[in-house]
């Protein structure tokens, strides 16, 4: 039975549910928590319902906020005074910005963004796609510990778990000095999940024709609950930021539906969103390559298919 | 002012990835290698920070094999002054270039104002090195960098989820990791590349920058493509008296077959 840490991000005190599909999967170790801040009753609940025995609340002066150092020190300090063999955390923003950061204060290796993995025995074995998807290699770390992984949002699922204890403690911090300090944060305008841990994605690519056009994009999307993502044609040509771009040099996206509107498929856009459960395609051009990838592939115009779409849709779900 | 900007070479994006026969990396063969596409923002950063500071030197470093070295002479005719390469295989782990770069930023004897890179090189995917580096060399960083001004004080936007932004105010010398959209990296002009090929390249090897494979950390194996998926079904709608009924039935399909909605 290996030693474990899963770091969760809150967000409002609320846990990431990547933090609970990771607790899932690692149910029979000894599973501890920790959060910088404060956790919700309801998130202390979910974390001790996915097998969390200890969770470990760790707060102090500088640690008010997100700041790469300032939580790289603090969870340093307190992980230097326990025996983890694995530290984990989600593959999200700030778990991407902050595990090297800590991994590297302990010379220690680290797996990114792995989208599965076993513990055999007390040995950690990953799976991550390299190359944005384009192909999956077998991950495994070695050198001093503990041993850093993040996991894609979304990948795992929520598997059963062993309900743990769930004792909550508050842990002094230290931020140390920092000398990158977050003035501000100017929040999206959308209020829709990011493309990396959204269920569904409505895409659009360079048939779009402009930006405006993506409106119809965003009704569908309104009506199944959906973000709007956008594929490399698409952003280059001005008609959405890049923020929106999936793909090699975008993001990539494992969704429970993706829907692909006016998107040929280059490699690199197949490459960044092979993994999503069901693809449906939407391309006047009976050929292009996002056919072979699509679960169900519709040959039109999408002016005219995606406003049927969220008419069906929005007749199916009662709206 | 001395500005480093590393940089790693990485198979074109239209490439077919193809696993070696052994197992332990991509079948690297018939490759067109380029400038990993978020160094190219790195590099045209560091060149705009220059046209505001002449006296700065721009420094472009690399890790990796020697068999081209198109991604530093590429930095170098877009206008940076001097290279630096390490010497490697092309499969080393996150922890051994981070380690490699501060080797080299080291034994260069310039003191760095400001080291930029990509946020992620688009072969292993990892977003580990620009942050590792930063803690090798107890300097701060900001990843995923969509806004830069320097007033003294870094004045960084670092993107996050759903398009939100963070505004960092950071102190020098910091490391600074690009994304798309912070700046059109500029082509390099002919005069630019003829000149390149004169611009000093200071080659070292791993043993010089004090890496070596006890430094490894991940080791990969079993590379593979991706399960194929059986076909789907894909319907004709371009007849427009069709539409709704095909639209109607993947709707259907989608909800009793796939359950995705």
């Amino acid at each position: 039975m290996a030693k474990i840490l899963v770091f969760t991000e809150t967000h409002n005190e609320h846990v990431k549910t990547v933090t609970l599909e990771i607790l899932a999967k690692l149910s029979g170790h000894s599973l501890e928590v920790a959060a910088i801040g404060e956790i919700s009753a309801t998130g202390v609940q979910e974390l001790a319902k996915y097998g969390a025995a200890k969770i470990h609340k760790i707060k102090g002066a500088g640690l008010e906020k997100y700041s790469p150092e300032g939580y790289a020190n603090a969870l340093k300090d307190f992980i230097s005074k326990q025996s983890y063999d694995y530290v984990f955390a989600g593959a999200t923003s700030l778990g991407k910005d902050l595990f090297p950061r800590v991994a590297g204060s302990f010379d220690a290796g680290m797996a990114s963004e792995v989208t599965n993995f076993v513990m055999d025995g007390d040995k950690f074995a990953g799976t991550r796609p390299l190359f944005a998807g384009k192909c999956y290699a077998k991950v495994e770390i070695q050198g001093p510990k503990p041993h850093f992984i993040t996991v894609r949002p979304n990948a795992l699922g929520l598997g059963t778990a062993t309900a743990g204890a769930g004792a909550v403690a508050d842990v002094a911090g230290n931020a140390g000095a920092i000398r990158a300090i977050v003035k501000e944060v100017v929040k999206s305008a959308s209020s829709k999940v990011d493309l990396t841990e959204a269920n569904i994605i409505v895409s659009g690519g360079r048939a779009m024709k402009n930006a405006d056009n993506f409106k119809i994009l965003n009704e569908l999307a309104d009506v199944i609950g959906a973000t709007v993502g956008a594929s490399r044609a698409a952003v280059d040509s001005g008609y959405a930021p890049h923020a929106m771009q999936v793909g090699q040099t975008g993001k990539t996206v494992s969704p429970s539906l993706y829907i692909a509107c006016g998107i040929s498929g280059a490699i690199q856009h197949l490459a960044g969103m092979r993994t999503s459960k069901c693809i449906v395609a939407i391309n006047t051009d009976p050929d292009a390559p996002i056919f072979t990838k699509a679960d169900y592939g519709i040959v039109g115009d999408l002016f005219q298919i995606v406003p049927l779409l969220t008419q069906e849709f929005k007749a199916l779900l009662g709206k | 002012m001395n500005i480093f900007v590393c940089v790693k070479q990485v198979p074109d994006t239209e490439t077919k990835v193809k696993p070696s026969g052994d197992g332990t990396f991509i079948d690297t063969t018939s490759i067109k290698w380029i400038m990993n596409p978020y160094d190219e923002f790195a590099v045209e950063q560091a060149l705009l920070v220059k046209q505001t500071n002449a006296s700065a030197n721009i420094t472009v470093v690399r890790v990796g094999s020697v068999k081209d070295t198109e991604a530093l002479r590429t930095a170098m005719a877009m206008g940076a002054d001097d290279a630096i390469l390490v010497q490697a295989d092309d499969n080393l782990d996150s922890y051994m270039i981070a380690k490699a770069l501060k080797g080299a930023i080291d034994k260069s004897g310039k003191k760095p104002d400001l080291i930029l890179t990509g946020k992620q090189a688009i072969d292993d995917d990892c977003l580990q090195v620009p942050q590792l580096l930063a803690q090798m060399l107890n300097l701060p960083s900001v990843s995923v960098v969509v806004g830069f001004e320097d007033g003294g004080k870094l004045k960084l936007k670092r993107e996050t989820e759903g398009g939100s932004l963070e505004i960092y105010e950071v102190d020098k010398p910091a490391v600074v990791a690009c994304n798309k959209g912070l700046n059109t990296p500029r082509y390099a002009s002919l005069p630019g590349i003829m000149k390149a090929k004169k611009k000093p390249m200071t080659e070292f090897k791993l043993a010089d920058v004090g890496v070596s494979d006890a430094d490894r950390r991940v080791k990969y194996s079993n590379f593979q493509l991706p399960p194929e998926k059986p076909p789907g079904k894909k319907m004709d709608a371009t007849d427009t008296a069709k539409q709704k009924d095909v639209v109607k039935q993947v709707v259907q399909l989608l909800r009793n077959e796939a359950k995705a909605i």
